[in-house]
């Protein structure tokens, strides 16, 4: 169990500014995120696009941003937790309990959500019948490559994740790449690379294609693919692998007892307090009248929405506006030597 | 103002008029037409903003960029006539098109 004064759900640009937004003002906090790395959107969508509209930074990328804020962060030693997705929130008495699918548990007055678009997902298959052999013989990730070994793997998509293990997994297994168009959006040389492999005959290419059904009652036995001009195929195969990349889905904060309207959350625009007391949304998941989904919003929202927190936090405590550049304790806490 | 139809999966037809310059996207979500998400906004990095065009309109929009194509490669049951509406730029050159939305977005 652990104890905190603040938990931050999301780790984008403005779930990392929040953090150190409540570090200044002295408060403890620490940040979940479903995702394995820092920077949310920023990181996942567009690491290499340039961003213009940073104050004070006229130009740099998602990944930038990201390494900035981090870099910024740094006085703090902030504990993250990744690749966590926040599941259970409950309210007991006047503090709410928290709970992760990795069974971390948080109890805290406050919860600040910073949860962009919700937390990012495999795109999966289809056919609904996919879902029974979910993490059985369907993966969307791999964790151990080992079991494909001597198998024969079906692998769909045409970016870099499809065609690294397409060409990784042909070296031990019987492995059929499909994919919806003639081009790959990998990179170049990894593309080559699987195309020498499909001549060697290593690695089954089909494109135009995409799976129509799976068959198999236990196990999955074997698959349909459809080609454009509605040729079907029956492939023999042990396991399916989808690299669609990601999507954002709210998630279990839909549960949570939230105004939610069209996948954003209400609050007010003087904590950014949600419908429920001691729970904050900011960045792109909060709305009210005006609001702009940018990331300069996101850092105005959670500078409010710390302070909010602090009266929580510390009831018996009175809130003082300080600034970096004179107050003593700030710089303190950021570790600045005068 | 040019007039874009969006028909659901269900069959449900809904016929409004959008202002040049907006996207058949932003068309879609400001009189809360249902299945269409655009989870980003319109970035291009979402892929839930996806259509099916008309066999006679899809000729007759300009072409796809790079980015479209490997966003679609994402999207929902991706077929030939296959956009993604924030793309669609509104104008008078595309006054009754009609586009059909996919059983869902992810």
């Amino acid at each position: 169990m652990i104890k905190t004064d603040a938990l931050i759900i999301g780790a984008g640009p403005t779930g990392l500014f929040t953090a150190h937004q409540l570090k200044l003002i002295g408060l403890s906090c620490e940040i979940v995120d479903n995702l394995d790395k820092i920077g949310g959107q920023c990181i996942e969508l567009y690491p290499d696009k340039p961003i213009y509209d940073i104050p004070a930074i006229p130009e740099c990328t998602g990944e930038e941003l990201t390494n900035n804020l981090i870099e910024q962060l740094k006085p703090f030693k902030i504990k993250f937790h990744l690749s966590e997705r926040v599941d259970e929130v409950k309210k007991n008495k006047e503090i709410w309990e928290v709970k992760t699918n990795k069974g971390t548990k948080f109890i805290t007055p406050n919860i600040i959500i910073a949860g962009g678009v919700g937390s990012f997902e495999p795109r999966k298959f289809a056919p609904k019948e996919c879902e029974k052999f979910e993490n059985k013989s369907i993966f969307y990730s791999i964790k151990d490559k080992s079991i494909f070994k001597g198998k024969s793997v079906s692998i769909f998509g045409g970016g870099d994740s499809a065609l690294d293990w397409a060409i990784e997994l042909s070296k031990d297994s019987k492995v059929n790449l499909i994919h919806r168009r003639d081009e790959f959006r990998g990179a170049q040389a990894t593309v080559d690379k699987m195309n020498e492999l499909v001549k060697s005959n290593k690695i089954n290419l089909f494109t135009k294609h995409q799976l129509k059904s799976v068959i198999g009652k236990e196990n999955l036995e074997s698959i349909e693919i459809v080609h454009d001009n509605k040729e079907i195929k029956n492939l023999k195969t042990d396991y399916i692998l989808g690299f669609f990349g990601l999507i954002m889905q709210l998630g279990p904060i839909a549960k949570w007892g939230l105004n939610i309207d069209k996948k954003t959350i209400s609050v007010d625009t003087e904590k950014f307090e949600t419908n429920q007391k001691g729970i904050y949304a900011v960045g792109d998941i909060c709305t009210y009248p005006g609001k702009l989904k940018l990331i300069l919003s996101g850092f105005h929202e959670g500078a409010l929405a710390a302070r909010a927190c602090f009266k929580l936090a510390r009831p018996n405590e009175k809130y003082r506006f300080e600034f970096t550049t004179s107050s003593k304790s700030i710089k303190d806490r950021l570790g600045v030597k005068e | 103002m040019p007039k874009i139809t969006y028909i659901e999966h269900n069959g449900k037809s809904h016929t409004i008029e959008v202002s040049n310059g907006l996207s058949v996207m932003e068309g879609a979500v400001q009189n809360n037409i249902p299945g269409i998400d655009a989870d980003c906004g319109g970035s291009m990095a979402c892929a839930t903003c996806h259509v099916y065009v008309k066999e006679e309109w899809f000729n007759k929009l300009p072409k796809k960029e790079d980015g479209e194509e490997d966003m679609l490669d994402m999207a929902f049951e991706p077929k030939k006539n296959s956009r993604l509406s924030c793309q669609l730029m509104v104008s008078d050159q595309i006054d009754g098109l009609v586009v059909n939305l996919p059983e869902k977005q992810v």
